[in-house]
């Protein structure tokens, strides 16, 4: 029934939307930041373990639609063994796959991640999909204040 | 009760005939605004093929013609709310700038640190932050009167609010994120009892319910065209001739003004005091066409109409396992609020879009009613009296479908 939206909503989405990666608290977390999109209300905390630039571990907890905790959970699992700056480059990826114009973008730099390309034929939800990594830029770049997508 | 001319009604709307996405489109966001039949946007055409230049001052023939017809809508507008004088119509460019115009206008010139304006929990941002921004101004307070998990104004607690330092009671007519029809009658008869002003945001209720100010006693009442089968940019502030005399102007300029010079200027009088620039002309005489097209099909036969779409939609909702409804007032509109297990509203929004139905999914502008239920959002699907049963089915076709797709 819903044909059109294969692209949009795949089934990779829906099993992220179902059973979300690393969905907890990080008690010892050395970064954390909020990310949130006043416009419909998606809210997520992301926690970052860091030994020295690497990240050693990623979680977040928070609610969102489908795309937003398919896209925070997916880049959770991405990010993990990263280092800042191989993350920072993969931030810009994604935002170039979701919001760029270039068609031709090397998917296979953002692996997985690639499920969520759909996004950029739906303006209306390309900022449910960034969230996450707008919340991650804030995390690299040590801000402490929350996220917002307005 | 005569067969309601649902066909007709139909036939009269052109974007009903536009496919979205290969699907007939379903348009079931008429809160956020209605189509708009030939009626109007022919008019608006009429007008600037024919009619049109820029009114009042002007001797040429089409100057005069362009004035008729824009205060010819005055009337129309003044009779569709039953004011008293055509004196009492102000055009605007919508609900907000109505609301603006009063917070700035009269709530400045009445209302001072330590008075009180009352509002309710279910207020469109619209009707919280102006008088928000008067208060900071002011040093003024904002009380809000409860309400209850039906989304029912709790109307003792409303009543416990008024006291001699309120100076204004702002209300929705109707909601616009739950459907709750306020007894605002009562809420008037109350506040007038302690000389107390009322405002009334009429932009949800217009279409839906038969206003008369005179028989509510209202001291205002604001609406915009767009909510009302008419164009956008354009609205209406009613207010009472007495309270609109004593007040200040809004805007500076051409129109509102009797006579100029460096040293001092005075005022035109009503409704132009108000009205400083060009107006959106044209618009004000398609909202006048709006308001013909209406009277014809008649707002009792609407109303009692779109209560049956209302009853059937709410039942069959009822039927889903999983849907909730967010607000259920007994005094309701066509407005059916809901939110899914498990699924947010905009997935909701986006996967019906991909069958063609065009609901909201959001805050509606309404973010202290989400607090209140403690959800983001909820999914509105709004009616209107080109809406049908088969909408209705195909509506809720896709919600269940939709559930078994997130599994």
């Amino acid at each position: 029934m819903f044909e059109d939206l294969r692209d949009l909503y795949q089934e990779v989405i829906f099993d992220h939307n179902r059973n979300p990666r690393n969905f907890r608290v990080m008690a010892d977390a050395d970064r954390q930041v909020e990310g949130f999109n006043p416009l419909c209300g998606d809210r997520l905390t992301l926690f970052l373990k860091m030994d020295g630039d690497k990240i050693t571990d990623a979680s977040f907890q928070g609610s969102g639609c489908a795309i937003s905790t398919a896209s925070v959970s997916l880049m959770t699992e991405i990010i993990k063994g990263k280092t800042e700056t191989e993350a920072d480059a993969l931030f810009k990826t994604f935002h170039e796959m979701t919001t760029g114009k270039d068609e031709h973008i090397n998917l296979e730099a953002v692996g997985k991640l690639a499920v969520l390309a759909g996004v950029r034929e739906y303006p209306a939800r390309v900022k449910c999909a960034t969230l996450a990594w707008h919340t991650l830029d804030a995390a690299l770049k040590n801000q402490h204040q929350a996220v917002s997508t307005e | 009760m005569t067969t309601f001319p649902l066909e007709r009604i139909r036939a009269d709307f052109p974007i009903l005939q536009e496919k979205i996405r290969n699907k007939p489109l379903v348009y079931l966001d008429n809160a956020a605004s209605c189509q708009k039949p030939n009626a109007v946007i022919d008019s608006i055409s009429h007008f600037y093929r024919h009619d049109y230049a820029n009114i009042h001052r002007g001797v040429h023939t089409l100057s005069v013609r362009a004035t008729d017809k824009f205060e010819s809508a005055r009337a129309k507008v003044r009779e569709f709310i039953n004011a008293a004088s055509t004196k009492e119509i102000i055009f605007v460019r919508g609900a907000t700038e109505a609301v603006n115009l009063i917070a700035q206008t009269f709530g400045k010139a009445n209302i001072k640190a330590g008075d009180e304006i009352v509002i309710t929990a279910m207020e469109h941002h619209s009707n919280i932050v102006p008088w928000q921004m008067l208060c900071q101004e002011t040093g003024a307070v904002l009380k809000v009167a409860p309400m209850n998990v039906q989304g029912e104004l709790i109307y003792p607690e409303f009543e416990a609010l008024l006291n001699t330092k309120t100076k204004l009671v702002a209300v929705v007519h109707m909601s616009n994120a739950l459907g709750t029809i306020n007894p605002v009658k009562k809420m008037i008869a109350a506040a007038h009892s302690k000389n107390i002003s009322v405002m009334l945001d009429g932009a949800q209720a217009i279409p839906h319910v038969s206003v008369d100010v005179q028989d509510l006693d209202c001291d205002f009442y604001v609406f915009s065209g767009h909510k009302l089968y008419g164009p956008s940019g354009i609205g209406v502030m009613y207010g009472k001739k007495a309270l609109l005399e004593a007040m200040p102007p809004y805007q500076g300029g051409g129109d509102m003004i009797k006579t100029v010079s460096f040293e001092k200027s005075t005022y035109a009088g009503l409704p132009h005091k108000f009205e400083a620039g060009t107006p959106s002309i044209a618009d004000v005489v398609g909202l006048g066409a709006a308001i013909d097209y209406l009277n014809e099909i008649g707002m009792a036969n609407i109303a009692a109409y779109e209560a049956e779409l209302l009853a059937y939609a709410t039942q069959q909702a009822k039927q889903i396992k999983g849907l909730m409804i967010i607000g259920e007032a007994e005094d309701k509109g066509a407005i059916l609020s809901f939110v899914l297990d498990k699924i947010h509203p905009h997935d909701i929004g986006t996967m019906l879009d991909s069958l063609g139905i065009a609901i909201r999914a959001g805050h509606h502008c309404a973010m202290p009613v989400m607090d209140f239920y403690g959800v983001p959002a909820t999914a509105r699907a709004s009616f209107a009296m080109y809406n049908t049963k088969q909408e209705i089915d195909v509506l809720m076709d896709g919600i269940k479908s939709l559930i078994k797709v997130f599994g």
